[in-house]
């Protein structure tokens, strides 16, 4: 049976990966799950200098869903490179790297930083920021500034580039045919979907920064949605994540068209979810008779 | 040995109106908890039989995310928690019987430190903050003044047993219905103690405002403390940075550094 899959020259022993930002940088969840099991780690957002993030309250959880504003606190490139990375090394599992920036030199030196470490399988380029040089538009929100921080990223690495697409777009087909176009090897999909929650007592925002980014089951439907739009737009693989919670979850999104999938807010329910998953769709797999997990990829009858 | 496994509930007890004491049995040798730690909790399901499909966490999606719970003492037949019937978990925990099953994350987060030596122990527990002090009073046995302070009397719990660890029980309600009235830190500011020479250590979990008040008689007094912190968590394991608090060295996070914190690195 062939459970191994390629996204953009990145070759998996298995469809499931990380989500950003659920996983730490591995090291945190290495004693619930054997991470040689993985098919990527995909690590926290990364950025050339270390970011403190956003005031606490950052998690509230609402309806089959959490919302987050954790305003990318990390480590920064260099203390991840030097402190999370031998760790990871360790591993015969590839590490993505996600990071982001504020400007589009920011992001392409950020990918140049990364490329030159040693240990990265693939750049996974989070474009829901904001540019701080054009009057704060979030990257992944507008196909011009899409194009043009892709373009320079792209530019920077020879690492495979996973581009990972905001939902808060109206057509998010086009900005993942914008990404194909400027050179994206993949595109993952979905991130957080923003939102918010007051507390009526109080009258204010159940978050310290007012608004947050919706994940878990909640989001599931919405993801699935975007994931067969952008599968049926582009050429290139998809990465298809959004409130994964088992196996069931993660054959839905390969059916949409996904070659991977990514595992977030399940890892908090459940720290061994990914592994849980991994076994299910083989399982899965057994039962259907299936060779190849391509045999799933986009099957969806209409 | 390991730190995520299958409970189930030995005893589950009401409290007061609003409070309960479950007892879980973890189904594999589990590590032993130290005060201060905390365990993150949540139902479980189970395989549902039906397909081949592990039933990881479908069905589990309302309450989603596990909740932390201090670890309150250890008794013959399991770890027990108290707790306090707050929102949608904790409604649905109370109506559990012995039996059921649990999934448990932990003993995660730090610990109290240990007693400097040649200083007396000052517990100070405010509201249901009295969770996470408990089985340190129980360690100190004897030689820990505690402070307890709730809003009424209705709220104070355990109150034989606290008496019999303490060297001395404080006790102060809001209202004045039991103990002193007003605030515990009042009682704290004035308190002399028996040994005006004394050397004393707090080691204290409450309300914010409480901890707050804390640090700064600390601060006057030149004592040292021991804060133990509560946010928000998802993970609880350090992964998601959801539930940091800030300190004078940048965020730290409650569920890994924490959740006791040395009480005048915390900024209130
Ligand atoms: C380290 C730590 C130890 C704790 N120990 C205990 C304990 O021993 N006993 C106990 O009863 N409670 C304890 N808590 C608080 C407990 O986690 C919350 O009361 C619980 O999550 C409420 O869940 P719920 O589903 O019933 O309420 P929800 O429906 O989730 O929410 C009800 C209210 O609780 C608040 N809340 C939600 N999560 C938390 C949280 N993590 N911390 C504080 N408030 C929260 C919400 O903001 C809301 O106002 C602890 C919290 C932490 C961080
Ligand atoms: C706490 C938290 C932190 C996250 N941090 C990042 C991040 O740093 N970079 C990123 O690209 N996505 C981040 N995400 C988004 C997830 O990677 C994922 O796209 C999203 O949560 C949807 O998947 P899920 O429903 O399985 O969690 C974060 C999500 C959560 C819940
Ligand atoms: S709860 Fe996730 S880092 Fe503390």
């Amino acid at each position: 049976m062939n459970f191994s899959v390629e996204i953009g020259g990145l070759k998996l022993r298995n469809p499931v990966m990380t989500a950003s930002g659920t996983f730490g940088y591995g090291e945190e969840y290495s004693e619930f799950v054997d991470l040689n099991r993985l098919g990527a780690v995909v690590v926290k957002g990364l950025s050339l200098a270390p970011k403190e993030g956003n005031p606490p309250p950052r998690i509230v959880e609402t309806a089959a869903g959490m919302l987050n504003a954790i305003g990318l606190q990390n480590i920064g490139i260099e203390r991840f490179i030097k402190e999370s990375l031998p760790f990871l090394r360790g591993f015969d599992t590839p590490v993505v790297a996600n990071f982001f920036g504020d400007s589009v030199n920011e992001y392409a030196e950020a990918a140049r930083r990364l490329n030159d470490a040693e240990g990265i399988g693939a750049l996974e380029m989070n474009i829901s920021c904001p540019n701080k040089e054009a009057g704060w538009r979030v990257f992944g929100t507008d196909p011009g500034e899409t194009s043009t921080v892709v373009r320079a990223v792209r530019k920077a690495t020879r690492l495979p580039l996973i581009v990972k697409l905001s939902p808060n777009v109206t057509d998010i087909a086009s900005i993942a045919r914008v990404a194909e176009d400027a050179g994206a090897d993949a595109v993952s999909l979905i991130n957080t979907i923003t939102g918010m929650a007051i507390d009526i007592r109080t009258r204010r925002p159940k978050l310290a920064n007012i608004t947050g980014g919706l994940s878990g089951p909640a989001v599931k439907p919405v993801a699935l949605r975007m994931v067969w739009e952008v599968y049926r737009a582009v050429k290139i693989p998809v990465v298809g994540m959004g409130g994964i919670m088992d196996a069931a979850d993660a054959l839905e999104f390969i059916l949409a068209g996904a070659t991977a999938v990514g595992v977030g807010t399940a890892n908090f329910i459940n720290p061994a979810a990914t592994l849980d998953i991994i076994e299910g769709m083989e399982a899965f797999m057994r039962e259907q008779g299936l060779q190849d997990i391509g045999e799933l990829r986009g099957k969806l009858e209409v | 040995m390991s730190r995520y496994f299958r409970a189930e509930i030995a005893e589950n007890r009401p409290l007061g109106k609003d409070y309960g004491i479950l007892t879980f049995a973890p189904s594999e040798t589990a590590v032993e908890p130290e005060a201060g730690q905390f365990y993150m909790i949540g139902r479980c399901a189970g395989k549902n039989g039906v397909s081949l499909i592990p039933v990881s966490c479908r069905d589990l999606r309302d309450p989603l995310l596990k909740r932390p719970f201090s670890f309150f003492r250890k008794t013959r037949t399991g770890y027990q928690i108290l707790y306090r019937i707050k929102g949608k978990w904790t409604a649905m925990m109370r109506d559990m019987k012995q039996g059921s099953s649990l999934h448990v994350l932990g003993p995660l987060g730090n610990s109290y430190p240990p007693l400097p030596k040649g200083h007396t122990p000052v517990i100070v527990g405010g509201g249901l903050g009295i969770a996470s002090v408990f089985s340190l009073a129980e360690k100190f046995a004897g030689s820990a003044y505690i402070f307890y302070g709730t809003r009424t009397t209705e709220e104070l719990v355990m109150l034989d047993e606290l008496k019999g660890f303490a060297k001395r029980l404080l006790i102060s309600t809001d209202d004045g219905s039991c103990g002193a009235k007003g605030c515990i830190t009042d009682m704290i500011r004035n308190f002399g103690g028996e040994d005006p020479a004394g050397m004393y250590t707090l080691y204290a979990c409450g309300p914010r405002a409480m901890m707050a008040a804390l640090d700064s008689i600390a601060k006057e007094r030149g004592m040292k403390g021991y804060v133990s912190l509560e946010e928000n968590m998802a993970c609880g394991i350090g992964a998601c940075l959801g539930c940091v608090v800030k300190t004078v060295t940048g965020h730290q996070r409650v569920c890994k550094e924490g959740p006791v914190f040395d009480i005048g690195e915390v900024l209130w």
